[in-house]
């Protein structure tokens, strides 16, 4: 049993590849490709010839805006957490901007700010605060008490212990991640002339199937690597508390 | 100082401050429109039936998505959480799906169902299918292994276990991927009228916004936050009155 597992565990994806391939194959459906055709779109699209014009714009918006989230959200988070009037008053209004879904903000965006770049950084940026905030403000209000008291009695600041906050906002940050990667996605295909998310939608409104399939495929492989990049990054930052709690 | 005096507070000054701001032009007028006309739009718009049939419309959405997936997800969760090699065999296939942004999916969507309701639906439900079959996974793949091993030294059968030792310690975890869901569910489903343009608030967003009606613009948009708070509020609700016995409760109480 324990050594079939993880033949298990590689041999069912491929098993289901096999199966969409077979599957696939001899498929004169329209809206459903040859996998092997879907592939060699994919290795003439996106091997290398759209990265610079599509791959690169979309993945410099997603990292602006979510930096630029992840800053303010902890910048604001701290002082919340560690305050509980300022965070009893806060509440209703973070419940409220978080409830919006998202992609009703779109229009608002394009309003404020036009049709640009900074629309995409804005709108990444305001839905992935949310996540993190939120993380922020509990991972700090959870800081075991017996820290700061520690803290207060070799007269150490109580902004010392505030990295124990850490493991708890980069589980915001990873639940951020994905939103960001939708968030792109969602303001491509509304207001862009390129992107991978605009590439999609035309693909599909000039029924060039393979070429949408393709980019479905590689926004599944984004978003596998982003969060694959995302765990390396975070078992090297906090490697500190796995050790402590090993 | 009651507690509920900073919250009422935070919000009539944030109010407060948006009419300033636009009353002295620090905004433009014609980008973010005052307090209180929007207010103003939004006390009209209760007593329009045609928005009410977009909110029927968006909800209708966000119900059926978030059905159909609670029927696939949570049975197929529990059935491949309970067996260690298949919780194995699909963690990789889950962990690769997962992240694949359902908005990937709007124009294949379009093209198989068309720009009507079953788009919609088919979106919600795809999206909020993951966050719930993956909580149903854990939910069940964790159960304490002292309270299981109890359960088979005292005798209990395989289905008497799943009945009485593991759903009931998944069942926190599903009521989370069903608040997760919701939110995810009423997303989509503003998504997919906002890009797709089927019926409901998203396109009202959307025409108001061509047709260059700031305040109804604002109106709407705050009205999805409404609707986003209340679900939130409702589901929170219920899962304290359904999980009143777990542990993860009772702080909330005292």
């Amino acid at each position: 049993m324990r050594r079939v597992a993880p033949v298990l565990e590689v041999l069912v994806p491929l098993a289901l590849l096999g199966v969409w391939a077979l599957w696939s194959a001899n498929s004169d459906t329209f809206y459903y490709p040859p996998l092997t055709d879907i592939l060699s779109t994919f290795n003439e699209t996106w091997v290398f010839e759209r990265v610079g014009s599509d791959v690169v714009p979309s993945l410099l918006r997603l990292t602006a805006g979510y930096l630029l989230a992840v800053a303010i959200a902890v910048l604001v988070g701290i002082p919340l957490g560690l305050n509980a009037t300022a965070r009893r008053a806060a509440a209703p209004i973070v419940e409220f901007l978080r409830a919006i879904p998202p992609p009703a903000l779109l229009p608002l965006a394009i309003v404020v700010v036009g049709v640009g770049n900074s629309m995409k950084v804005l709108i990444i940026a305001f839905v992935c605060l949310w996540p993190v905030l939120l993380n922020t403000i509990d991972g700090i209000r959870g800081i075991d008490p017996t820290l700061n008291d520690t803290a207060r009695v070799y007269g150490v600041s109580r902004f010392a212990t505030l990295p124990a906050a850490a493991p708890q906002i980069f589980a915001g940050m990873r639940t951020s991640l994905s939103l960001a990667v939708i968030m792109m996605v969602i303001s491509e295909m509304v207001a862009s002339t390129n992107g991978i998310g605009f590439f999609v939608l035309q693909s599909q409104r000039s029924f060039a199937i393979p070429e949408m399939w393709s980019g479905i495929l590689l926004l599944g492989i984004l978003g596998y690597a982003l969060n694959l990049l995302f765990t390396v990054v975070e078992r090297r930052v906090l490697a500190w508390h796995r050790g402590a709690h090993a | 100082m009651k507690t509920w005096a900073p919250p009422t507070v935070a919000v009539l000054c944030v109010l407060a401050l948006w009419e300033l701001v636009v009353g002295i032009g620090l905004l433009n007028e014609d980008h973010v429109p005052p307090m209180t006309d929007t207010v103003a739009e939004l006390a009209n718009l209760l007593g329009d039936p045609d928005f009410w049939a977009a909110v029927g419309n968006t909800m209708q959405g966000w119900a059926l998505g978030l059905g159909i997936a609670a029927v696939l997800a949570i049975p197929l969760g529990i059935v491949i959480g309970s067996s260690a090699t298949a919780y194995r065999s699909v963690r990789f296939v889950v962990e690769f799906l997962r992240p694949i942004p359902s908005v990937a999916l709007v124009p294949l969507a379009v093209l198989i169902y068309g720009v009507g309701l079953e788009s919609k639906v088919f979106l919600a439900a795809f999206a909020s299918f993951w966050p719930l079959f993956v909580q149903s996974l854990y939910g069940v793949h964790d159960v304490d292994p002292v309270a299981t091993d109890t359960a088979r030294s005292f005798g209990l059968g395989r289905l008497e276990r799943l009945w009485r030792i593991k759903l009931p310690s998944a069942v926190p975890y599903i009521a989370t991927g069903l608040r997760i869901s919701s939110a995810v569910a009423l997303i989509l489903a503003v998504t997919a009228e906002l890009v797709i343009g089927s019926a409901g608030l998203g396109r009202s967003i959307n025409v108001a916004r061509q047709s260059g009606a700031i305040e109804l613009m604002y109106a709407l948009i705050i009205t999805t936050g409404l609707i986003g708070y209340l679900l939130n509020t409702l589901t929170s609700q219920a899962e304290r009155r359904v999980l009143h016995w777990h542990p993860s409760q009772r702080q909330v109480a005292a």
